[in-house]
């Protein structure tokens, strides 16, 4: 048997155009020779293969054929999701629309740039830097206006409401500074025992900043004995010095030391002093290490570390003596000096009734 | 057929009856019924109405074939499984095109479906070289092998068409005809 002959039984056989003989035969070949029972399985599986892709190109062919009946492209325009306008609108555009932007944020730059809006990091920074700096320059504006209204009066600043003075003479004549004063007419003096007097300003010199009161009251009858006495030389530089106030409602011991012999732009009526003194301290009275009187506080630099200055004690009893003699009568000044054996606490305690706060009605 | 049965989506065992019964009409049916859903996942996923054909009629095949084969066991809603086997192939494709993103927008719920489309993929390998074999088989064996293997057609009936004087000679013909296909199928190894 020939392969071809072969082929054409084997054909036959799975086709299943055997006769029932044929059919038996062909079996019993096909068990008793293995190479032909190969050959029916490998020609089986092939014929088979053939068949199915046959198949599956009559299915292909049916679906195409299905699938021409279909509206393909209403099918796509239903289904494709739409993207909104501004996303077709960038997909269109979006090579214009990148060069736009890159040119408008390079001008914006730029112009930032030389109007020197980029040398600040932050805008708020800079407002409130300007804003400090305005508050400074106002500041600023109101202490000239201030040290220029000090420099009008001739004094640096003391308190118009208050200040100290001290008794000259038994029978009730008070100096103090004229600018304490100032303005008034009367006052009401207080000592530390807690008396109270009417006063009535009688003289005032506004160069030297001097003033002289005198009680004018029913109830005052003598202060007893002042224990100081005023010294009419010039004290030295150097000398222990203190004064005795009222820069608050209590009386204030301040020690210090006279450290120059000319005052404020040099004037030469004037002490300075390192005496920590306050408003307040204004015309009370400045005493060395003995207890004489050297001089009447006037005033306190404000710029200079505890820098204050007094009225030199000549240039009061230059003042007084100038004064009318109608305003006079009974001006006795002590010049005995009580206080030179007896030390600072002593001092103070035995001339505490003698020094005032001033009280004025401003 | 009455009028129910020729409209509309098929149910899902009618649609098992009809492949098994080589309804033509049950088929057509399937395949309008799910072919814009598939449309929908594919142009909306860098694909194109093409893509969505390819994509859907190897999905139908799958589906078809394993119904033949019976071993198709309906575990979800038949819409459910066609969309996640298309989802399956259409992502596969992606990837060998370069094309896929990382993201997929879904519009169906879907299974994981890979064996099977991995089987069927290994199929269409052997029938694209057997259609590659016989179009270099040339005529008429093509249509020698065709008609006979495929179309069932008698040696008798061929001979006739062919005008050979005898059915010997046809037969001839298609043992060589037979002989030069399997060698060049296997050639293609």
């Amino acid at each position: 048997m020939s392969d071809n002959e072969i082929l054409e039984q084997i054909d036959r056989y799975l086709n299943g155009e055997m006769t029932k003989q044929e059919r038996a035969d062909f079996e019993v070949l096909r068990a008793e020779n293995a190479e032909i029972n190969e050959q029916v399985t490998e020609h089986k599986h092939f014929t088979n293969l053939i068949k199915q892709y046959g198949e599956r190109l009559e299915l292909e062919r049916r679906l195409d054929a299905i699938h021409n009946e279909i509206d393909v492209e209403a099918l796509e325009d239903q289904f494709r999701i739409h993207p909104s306008f501004i996303v077709r609108l960038w997909r269109n555009h979006h090579s214009k629309i990148s060069v736009a932007g890159s040119i408008a944020i390079f001008a914006v730059l730029c112009t930032l740039f030389f109007t020197g809006y980029l040398g600040s990091r932050d805008p708020r920074f800079g407002e409130l830097s300007r804003e400090i700096k305005n508050v400074k320059s106002t500041t600023d504006q109101l202490k000239s206006n201030f040290n220029k209204l000090n420099a009008q009066n001739g004094r640096v600043n003391f308190g118009k409401f208050g200040g100290t003075g001290f008794a000259i003479s038994s029978n009730g004549y008070i100096v103090t500074d004229f600018h304490v004063i100032q303005g008034n007419d009367t006052v009401f003096v207080q000592s530390a025992s807690g008396a109270s007097y009417k006063a009535a300003v009688i003289y005032s010199d506004p160069t030297t900043d001097v003033a002289v009161l005198k009680i004018k009251d029913t109830s005052f009858k003598s202060l007893g004995i002042i224990p100081y006495a005023l010294k009419k030389s010039e004290t030295d530089i150097g000398e222990n010095v203190f004064t005795v106030g009222y820069p608050r409602d209590a009386m204030v011991f301040s020690p210090g030391f006279l450290t120059a012999s000319s005052g404020i732009n040099g004037d030469t009526t004037q002490y300075q002093i390192s005496t920590p003194v306050n408003f307040g301290n204004s015309g009370g009275p400045l005493l060395d290490n003995k207890g004489n009187l050297i001089g009447i506080i006037k005033a306190k630099d404000l710029h200079v570390e505890g820098a204050a200055f007094a009225v030199k004690s000549n240039y009061l009893l230059k003042a007084i003596q100038d004064m009318p003699d109608s305003l006079k009568v009974n001006l006795n000044m002590n010049s005995r000096n009580g206080l030179a054996s007896l030390n600072r606490v002593q001092q103070i305690k035995k001339m505490q009734n003698y020094i005032f706060m001033i009280r004025v009605n401003q | 057929m009455s009028k129910e049965l020729t409209n509309g989506t098929p149910t899902d065992s009618e649609v098992i009856l009809g492949i098994l019964n080589n309804s033509e009409s049950v088929v057509k049916r399937l395949y309008l019924a799910y072919f814009p859903m598939v449309m929908q996942l594919i142009i909306n996923n860098n694909g194109d109405a093409d893509d969505a054909k390819d994509i859907y009629q190897e999905a139908i095949i799958i589906l078809y074939n394993k119904v033949k084969n019976g071993d198709f066991e309906l575990s979800s809603k038949l819409k459910t499984y066609i969309y996640s086997v298309c989802r399956r192939l259409w992502l596969k494709r992606l990837s060998q095109l370069n094309r896929y993103g990382g993201d997929i927008k879904d519009f169906e719920e879907y299974l994981s479906v890979d064996d099977e489309t991995e089987k069927n993929n290994e199929r269409d390998i052997q029938f694209n070289r057997m259609g590659d074999a016989l179009n270099l088989l040339g005529e008429p064996c093509k249509t020698i092998i065709e008609d006979f293997y495929i179309n069932n057609k008698s040696m008798k009936e061929i001979c006739e068409e062919f005008g050979y004087t005898n059915a010997d000679n046809a037969k001839t013909q298609k043992y060589k005809c037979l002989q030069r296909l399997k060698k060049l199928f296997f050639q293609q190894t």
